[in-house]
């Protein structure tokens, strides 16, 4: 049962399926042809350059690419070299490979079990003894310890399948020892390989699965359930609920979503120090940290590019710590700034310990909206009246609508504020407007 | 050059709709009729289902979601696709990325990384249990710790830089304070936070260092109190193991996206724990999820080998970023400071980078000797890191 969902893990498995079998076409596939091999000929070999030369084509990439893509065929063991079987790489020159057969193909996910992999090793024994090397004999002892009671078994299954193998003719005797190796090297890759098959923590498909750690550790789930077996009641309200919300929601025009997107990455694109590099350095490729130093959260003399992303969006300049400093000293000088310390006070009670939200509220009321307070906030009646009243109950939430409302008032401020000062608004941010005296220019 | 092909038998005029579709036969009475996808599943479902209650509620729920359709098909006459309306959009020139750092120390698979506000600092986690804090600019280790599970497949930087927060198989989600005393043991001021019944797949603080959210292996996402270990908000409504989750930097800054195996992105209101959006049109499971910088769209990466573009307010898919040479899945993703570029690591050992806009794929990195596990973008947008399942951890620049 546990192949099922690991299949579903694995799609690209069955996606390397389908360049294989196209690769084989006959009129579409790669050349094919025939290899003298000792004093045998095997044919619908393939050479390793030719397979490149294949994949630049028909996938239009790189040799690079390609022969990284041909390697990834060879190490799932789709494909193997004939003349060393042991080496799963891709050689762009004319090393013959061959095709693996699909009672082999990764994508099958048979489980591998010792007792196959018992045999195989007792085949190779016999066939030529000291044939195993390192950890194929260490695992050949493992696996006699372990299935002693089998091991007559073994052995037998082993010769019977040798004996069968000799009636076939030299050439085939030796694609299908080569397939079968390609298939082991796959499934229990020397020690230094890394298993191609290794998945990380299994995932289920089952809503609320119960965790039990089996003896490796990882978790396994009771039984993956078919493809119905959740889909309850449940499921199906709450997908409705889904589409109702759905339904009565405003959509705007994709054209219009897709206009913003190039607005939004044009006025950013010399902001972005991959698109555009950064000045003096980016410091990862020079290796001196000055652009950092110039750029610090609280730098006496902000540079020219950080003010001019200040005026993108009202959020850029709250964020940037410098900037932040700026509008507060705007603000005193209007005689406002309780603003943008109410919106402190909010946002700290907002993401703020839990058991330190009664505190907070008691104290944002005292000082900003209690009637009398010593900076009391300017706010609609409507909300504050809300506020009071939700203030009974006190939550982290409990301040949302006058923070929100707070928040809108000091951007339409800063908009104001901006376009008076004759600083670059978002309209302009792309023209060469000089700025004011005191930032640096870089 | 994106490559979409659609495969399709008939197109035409709907026998039950009229509307114009690709058609599929539907035999009813031994009359074989052409309706279109929409249609025929419904008449499937009302001779197989009709008796159970559960059967007639899915017939109504495929309802829904066909009025859905039509009315959406209504709204955009014409599919827009961002490729499209990128045509005026210079092509981006030769593109020029090295590995500039490489960190080596961990003796296992990297499995998570995220940096830290300073720019420079990356907390890393991986399979044998070892989360290490390293300053990356001189490659030097700064904290270790041992967790006392394998697979540490969740790791976050606090935003003041004083804590980390790391889980796994171990079910919970632990944050550590970081402190420079070498006397003092970290394991010693170990706090532990969440506690899912499946490993954590996913962490992120929000704003501050008090609150965290998690994603978990038992399809549900939460938000926790960190002095505290209470549980203020959980999320459900994941069918199966939720696999990552991005905080949205919007103004007024509220929801958060996740995406899960069950091939749902779903869009999460922190303050009331309902699911305000959902997209399903990934063929696998959805291995990450990340902002663009707006905050009006996500990327996400999935193992059937797409990274697709979803628009919140569009309420859609707007772009594939797909090409038929990559067939393994896509495992992280994350944009440049601008959006003008998404950096994406897959389980072939590479890392592509598509061009957002023009939805071609600019370059492709090779480095690494094995799967790509985890990319991050540093928060200036200078570097960016990718911790791969051979052990290291590199910064391109």
């Amino acid at each position: 049962m546990a192949g099922v969902r690991a299949g579903a893990q694995m799609p690209h498995l069955s996606k390397m399926e389908r360049v294989v079998v196209s690769m084989q076409d006959p009129d579409q596939g790669v050349k094919m042809r025939s290899q003298r091999l000792l004093i045998t000929v095997i044919p619908h070999m393939v050479a390793g350059s030719d397979l490149v030369e294949w994949l630049i084509q028909k996938y239009c990439i790189s040799e690079e690419e390609a022969l990284h893509l041909g390697t990834l065929l060879v190490q799932h063991g789709y494909l193997y070299p004939l003349r060393d079987p042991r080496c799963l790489v891709l050689r762009p020159d004319d090393t013959p490979y061959r095709f693996q057969t699909p009672y082999f193909w990764t994508s099958t996910l048979w489980p591998a079990t010792e007792l196959d992999y018992a045999i195989y090793l007792a085949k190779k024994n016999i066939r030529k003894p000291g044939a195993l090397v390192g950890h194929e004999k260490e695992h050949y002892g493992q696996l006699h310890r372990k299935i002693n009671h089998a091991w007559d078994l073994v052995v037998m299954q082993a010769r019977e399948q040798l004996r069968a193998a000799k009636q076939r003719r030299k050439g085939d005797r030796l694609v299908m020892a080569c397939q079968e190796q390609t298939y082991w090297l796959v499934n229990r890759p020397p020690p230094g390989v890394p298993s191609v098959l290794e998945q990380g923590p299994e995932r289920s498909s089952c809503t609320a699965g119960q965790a039990q750690m089996s003896p490796q550790g990882l978790p396994s789930n009771c039984s993956p359930p078919g493809p119905f077996q959740t889909k309850n009641i449940d499921f199906y309200k709450r997908e409705m609920e889904l589409c109702r919300k759905a339904l009565g929601r405003a959509r705007v025009k994709s054209s219009v979503c897709l206009e913003a997107y190039l607005k939004f990455s044009s006025q950013r694109e010399l902001h972005d120090p991959i698109m555009s590099g950064c000045l003096p350095g980016n410091p990862w490729v020079t290796d001196d940290d000055t652009y950092w130093t110039l750029n610090a959260p609280s730098v006496a003399v902000p540079t020219k590019l950080r003010v001019e992303r200040w005026g993108f969006s009202f959020q850029e300049l709250l964020e940037d710590p410098v900037g932040r400093a700026h509008f507060m000293a705007f603000l005193g000088t209007e005689f406002s700034a309780e603003n943008l310390s109410f919106w402190e006070a909010c946002e700290e009670l907002r993401h703020g310990g839990q058991a330190q939200v009664h505190a907070m509220v008691d104290a944002v009321y005292q000082q900003f909206l209690a009637p009398g307070a010593a900076r009391w906030v300017n706010i609609d009646s409507r909300t504050m009246e809300r506020t009071l009243e939700g203030l009974h109950q006190p939550h982290r939430y409990v301040l949302d609508d006058a923070q929100l409302h707070i928040y809108m008032l000091m951007k339409k401020v800063s908009v104001q504020a901006r376009r008076a000062r004759g600083v670059p608004g978002p309209v302009t941010a792309g023209s060469a407007h000089p700025l004011p005296t005191g930032c640096w220019h870089a | 050059m994106c490559d979409q092909t659609f495969l399709v038998n008939v197109f035409g005029s709907c026998d039950k709709c009229f509307k114009q579709r690709a058609l599929r036969p539907v035999f009813k009475k031994s009359q074989q009729l052409s309706y279109c996808s929409m249609c025929a599943e419904i008449h499937i479902l009302k001779t197989m289902y009709q008796r159970e209650e559960g059967g007639i509620l899915r017939f109504i729920h495929l309802k829904r979601k066909r009025q859905y359709s039509s009315s959406w098909f209504h709204l955009c006459s014409h599919k827009a696709n961002v490729h499209q309306v990128a045509e005026r959009v210079e092509a981006l020139g030769q593109f020029v990325m090295k590995t500039r750092r490489t960190l080596k120390g961990h003796g296992n698979k990297v499995l998570c990384m995220d940096w830290c506000k300073d720019k420079r600092r990356i907390v890393s986690s991986s399979q044998d249990g070892k989360v290490i804090v390293w300053d990356s600019f001189t490659t030097n280790k700064e904290h270790a710790v041992t967790m006392p599970c394998t697979w540490v497949m969740a790791c976050a930087y606090a935003p003041s830089g004083c804590a980390i927060a790391c889980g796994g198989l171990d079910n919970k989600c632990s944050v550590y304070p970081l402190t420079f005393d070498k006397n003092e043991n970290m394991a010693a001021k170990k706090k532990s936070v969440a506690m899912h019944t499946n490993y954590l797949s996913a962490c992120s603080f929000t704003n501050s260092d008090m609150q965290i959210l998690t994603a978990s292996g038992d399809g549900t996402c939460a938000l926790w109190d960190v002095e505290s270990g209470q549980l203020l908000q959980s999320f459900h409504g994941h069918g199966a193991d939720v696999l990552c989750l991005d905080l949205a930097p919007s103004e007024t800054g509220n929801t958060f996206v996740s995406g899960g195996c069950d091939k749902k992105a779903m869009v999460w209101d922190m303050r009331s724990g309902q699911c305000v959006q959902a997209f399903e049109t990934h063929e696998s499971d959805i291995n990450s999820v990340r902002y663009y910088p707006s905050g009006d769209a996500f990327a996400s990466g999935s193992d059937d080998a797409t990274c697709r573009l979803y628009d919140l307010r569009a309420d859609r898919e707007v772009a594939i970023y797909s090409k038929e040479s990559i067939i393994f899945g896509a495992s992280s993703v994350d944009f440049s400071l601008s959006g003008r570029l998404l950096f994406a690591g897959y389980n072939d050992y590479t890392i592509n980078v598509w061009d957002v806009l023009k939805g071609s794929r600019v370059s492709i990195l090779f480095g690494h000797e094995n799967r790509v596990s985890t990319l991050r973008v540093s928060p200036d947008g200078t570097a960016f890191c990718s911790g791969s399942w051979d052990h290291t951890l590199r910064v391109w620049a």
